[in-house]
This record gives C-alpha cells, structure tokens and sequence, in this order.
C-alpha cells in the first residue's frame, strides 16, 4: 500500500512496466506523471530511454518511431497537449501501433481553465485509440498495467488511452495497494512482434528492421482505405473482449476484476445515474445514501468508452425506470452530450427501456458534491411516479438553468467603435 | 494493381509488400539528370541533397553515378551542383 496520487500512481505502474521509450512534454494536470518519472530515470530505476520532447505533437510522433521500431512506448498529456497531438493520434491507431497514454482530463480553452472534465478526450473519441476511464488512482494504476496487455493483444493492435479525472484523481492522495515489480513484470509480459501476411502469401514482421525492410502507412487511395478502417472497427471489436479478459486475469492476481462497465447496486435498480471517470465514487456514496431512504438507486460507470459496451449498457440498464447520463464535455449543437447520445441511440431498437434524461455536469471542473446528485435522484424518482421525461437536456450545478431566450450579442460597426458611441477609454 | 483483396487479405498498418529498394520511382521521371564528368568535382553536393539518395559516388572510377531506377527527376541536383555539371534533359514520351 502506498500512498499516491493518481499521477505519481500511473508514474509507478509505468516504472513496473519498464518501457523502452517514454516521450512527453509537461502539462497541468499531467505534470506530476511526467516529474516522477524521470526521477525514476534519473535514479537509475528504469532502463526506459526518456525524450523530453518539445511538443506534445512530438511526443506521440516519438512513440509511434518507438513503437514501429518495436520498443513499448508510453506518453502521458492533458487538454490542449492532447489537441496537439490529435493529428499524431490517428497515425498512431492506423498503423496499429500498441501505445499507452495516460490523458489527464482537463477542460479545453478558451477561456483557458486548467481543470478536470472531458472535453479532451472526447475530442479524440474517434482517433481510433482504445479509452478507458477510471474512477480513482487504484483503477489508475491498475489500467496503465492492463493497457499493455490490451494494446498488445494480436487481435486488438491498437493503442490505449487510460482517462483519469484532472486534479480531482491527478493531484489527490489516495492509499493505492500495488503489485511486486515482478508481479507486474510477469503480467504483461515480454514484448512480441506481430507477423503479418503480404498479399503475395509471404510472412513478414511489422516492425521497422533493417533485415525485413517494409514500409508502415503508405500511400492507401481509393482502393484500399477503407478496407484499413474496416480492419480497425473489427480490431475494436476484439477489444470489447480483450478488456475483459485481461480485467478478469488480472483481478485474479489482485482481487480488483475490471470489466467495460462497472454496475453498482444495479440489480433491483429503479433509478439509475450512468457516469464516467471519478464522479462515478460520488454517485455510489450517493446511491447508497437513497437506499437508507428506501429508494431503489443504482450506478452504472461506463469504464470503456471505446470500443463502447452496447450489449452490456442495454442490459445493465433495461430493467431500470428512469435513468440519467451525466456528460462531462460538450457537443454543441448535438441533441446532447456524446455519452447519452451514445447509450441513447443503443435503445433504440429495445422494447424494454428507461426514461432517459441528459445532465452536463462539473465543466472545467465545477465541483459535483453529493446534494447535487441526490437531487438527480429526486428528479428520476419524479420523472418514474409520473412518467413526465421533461426537460431532456438539463446542466447539474450551473447557476439559471432556465432555458435561454434572450442571451445574445449586439454588433456595432467600427466606424461608432471609433467615434466612441458605446464608451471606452 | 492486378486484383483487388478483401479487407481480411491484406495487411494491416497500410504495409507496403514493395520495400523502398524494389519499388522503382524512376518510372515517373520526366526528366533525367546527365552529368557532365569533365565539369564535375567530386564536391559531392548532389549526393547529399539527391531526396531519393539516388546518387553514388563511385571511388573506384572516381566518379558519381546516378541510379535511374529510382531517380524521381526532380532537379534538386541540377539547381544545387555549384559549377552546374548536372543538365536536366526531358525523357522522350
Ligand atoms: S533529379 Fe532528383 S532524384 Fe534524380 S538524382 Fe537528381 S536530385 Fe536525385
Ligand atoms: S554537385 Fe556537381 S560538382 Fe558536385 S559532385 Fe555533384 S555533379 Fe559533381
């Protein structure tokens, strides 16, 4: 048992794993990770090669030259780190390189906010990276060590995203139960290179080596394009599976299983908050709170974002009255956040399904404290006597959240800019 | 390309089954480097900027040698050779 925060605890699994690159570049919330670790190289703890890059569009751009060569590679960013890198994101899915990043979650500018909520990584939701989103820094730690196992499976390929919440798990001190070093050594193994088959039936090694040389991402038009993204929908596909088979081996060796989602009090639920990343531990404080009122609450954490767990969501959920998903970024102008978008249109061909209601919550960090989401509940619990969804789209803890009829703009030309008609110096 | 495969057939990653050696650019030249070896000093610019490292120096003849293969014709030697020995001649069709 140490006690880590959750940056300092993804620094560790990483130091356990001992991969042959880490390039990364600091930024708040993911500083810590990036501090400790060269620390740990600096002591001589890890044979990692550490490139302090200097970009985040550098890092991954390192990572994807480290992994094509062969080495594990990890890198670790938050918001605007992550947005720079987003072009590097989609070479690194595409050529399916297994790569481990940690994203701190932390709002997006402008205006510039350095704190924690999604809109990073949601952002990246289709780059075709693996995302996992972990409730604290013991899921954190566990992850970053599962996500090797994840990325590097011969029928996945394809790098993996570990989501921690900024600054609420980043910075928090947390007691984390950790593994031996060989313990973790021996979980995720040696590194293996995949064999792939050239159309001309011969096998070769898909690393860059000078005795097998090849060359990765090459011009792909018309004709074949499409048939690369199609092999990565199905490589998505196998990792629905993979997630949980590495989660279930690795509880074996821990007692913490991990799945694509964590249901909490769901069996008899009547009412239901589905949520991701660190909220999700106030929602169950807050469940359980409803139960010694003698309502029937439940939690459902969505773990794996990508590749999303339709099957499991839809039966998790179906038996459920009303329930409400909490989105911790925006999509403007959607008909709702990414998350319910998501699980909502899994409904679609159901005959059996909840009322479904949409809350943006805890933007640039905005704190979610437990009253908040009794009173979700409450609302549910409203919506189920009554069957009356109401408003579909709500915002937990913003302040006027009547719907806007006068919130706009005035224009003035520059012309009266200049001859002082609105003020002025 | 002969036949079209399946997405289940071909590798993934966009691997290319021709390695750079054996892929020959030199079939899309237009035009094609000739070097005067009389003008030439062996200054070795064009090898270093050749984008296609398609120029050898050759020490046993003490020469520079173009390898038309995969010399793409982009001129790049032509406009750096410092004492212009590289003339750049259209390919005939
Ligand atoms: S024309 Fe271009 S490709 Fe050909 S030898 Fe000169 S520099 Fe190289
Ligand atoms: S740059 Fe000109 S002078 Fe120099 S080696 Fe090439 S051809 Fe000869």
């Amino acid at each position: 048992m140490m006690g880590m925060n959750g940056d300092t605890a993804c620094a560790y699994a990483v130091k356990q794993c001992n991969p042959e690159v880490v390039a990364a570049y600091p930024i708040t919330p993911q500083t810590i990770i990036v501090e400790v670790f060269s620390e740990y190289v600096a002591n001589g703890e890890v044979t990692t090669e550490f490139i302090p890059v200097e970009s985040e569009h550098s890092a991954m751009s390192t990572s994807i030259g480290a992994a094509a060569a062969g080495a594990r590679a990890y890198t670790a960013s938050a918001s605007q780190g992550l947005a720079l890198m987003y072009e590097m994101l989609y070479i690194a899915s595409g050529l399916r390189l297994p790569i481990v990043m940690t994203c701190v979650n932390r709002a997006l500018s402008a205006p510039i906010n350095i704190h924690g909520d999604h809109s990073d990584a949601m952002g990246a939701r289709d780059s075709g990276w693996i995302q996992l989103y972990c409730e604290n820094s013991q899921e954190a730690y566990d992850t970053v060590i599962q996500a090797w196992r994840i990325a590097e499976h011969k029928d996945v390929l394809l790098p993996v995203m570990v989501n921690i919440d900024g600054f609420i798990l980043s910075h928090t001190l947390e007691n984390v139960a950790v593994l031996p070093d060989d313990a973790v050594k021996k979980f995720i193994g040696e590194k293996k290179i995949p064999v792939v088959k050239k159309p001309n039936g011969e096998l070769t090694p898909y690393v860059l080596h000078p005795d097998y040389p090849v060359s990765m991402g090459a011009i792909d038009l018309q004709d074949y394009y499409f048939e690369h993204k199609r092999q990565q929908a199905e490589a998505m596909k196998h990792a629905l599976r993979v997630i949980k088979e590495v989660g279930e081996e690795y509880g074996g060796l821990t007692g913490r299983r991990y799945g694509l989602i964590d249901p909490y009090m769901m069996n008899d639920a009547e009412l239901a908050i589905v949520v991701m990343g660190s909220t999700a531990g106030t929602a169950k404080y807050v469940a359980d709170l409803m139960r010694s009122k003698g309502v029937k609450a439940g939690v459902l954490r969505v773990r794996s974002f990508r590749p999303f767990p339709r099957d499991e969501i839809v039966k998790a959920l179906s038996k459920v009255k009303a329930c409400a998903v909490l989105d911790r970024s925006m999509s403007f102008g959607s008909y709702g956040g990414p998350l319910f978008v998501e699980i909502r249109s899994s409904f679609c061909y159901e005959c059996q399904k909840p009322i479904m209601i949409n809350y943006y919550y805890g933007l640039g960090g905005r704190d979610t404290p437990p009253h908040l989401l009794e009173d979700v509940f409450y609302d549910l619990k409203k919506i189920a006597e009554t069957g009356k969804t109401g408003e579909e789209i709500r915002y937990l803890g913003l302040r006027d959240d009547r719907e806007a009829d006068n919130y706009k703009a005035e224009l003035i030309s520059f012309k009266d800019l200049n001859e002082g008609k609105i003020g002025g110096r | 390309m002969s036949e079209e495969k399946s997405w289940r057939e071909i590798p993934m990653g966009g691997l290319t089954w021709l390695n750079s050696i054996e892929y020959k650019t030199g079939e899309w030249r237009s035009f094609r480097p000739v070097v005067d070896h009389n003008k030439c000093t062996r200054c070795m610019q064009c090898v270093i900027f050749c984008p296609d490292i398609a120029i050898k120096y050759k020490p046993d003849v003490n020469m520079i040698e173009i390898n038309l293969d995969h010399c793409k014709g982009c001129g790049v030697c032509a406009e750096e050779c410092p004492v212009h020995a590289i003339t750049m001649v259209k390919e005939k069709d």
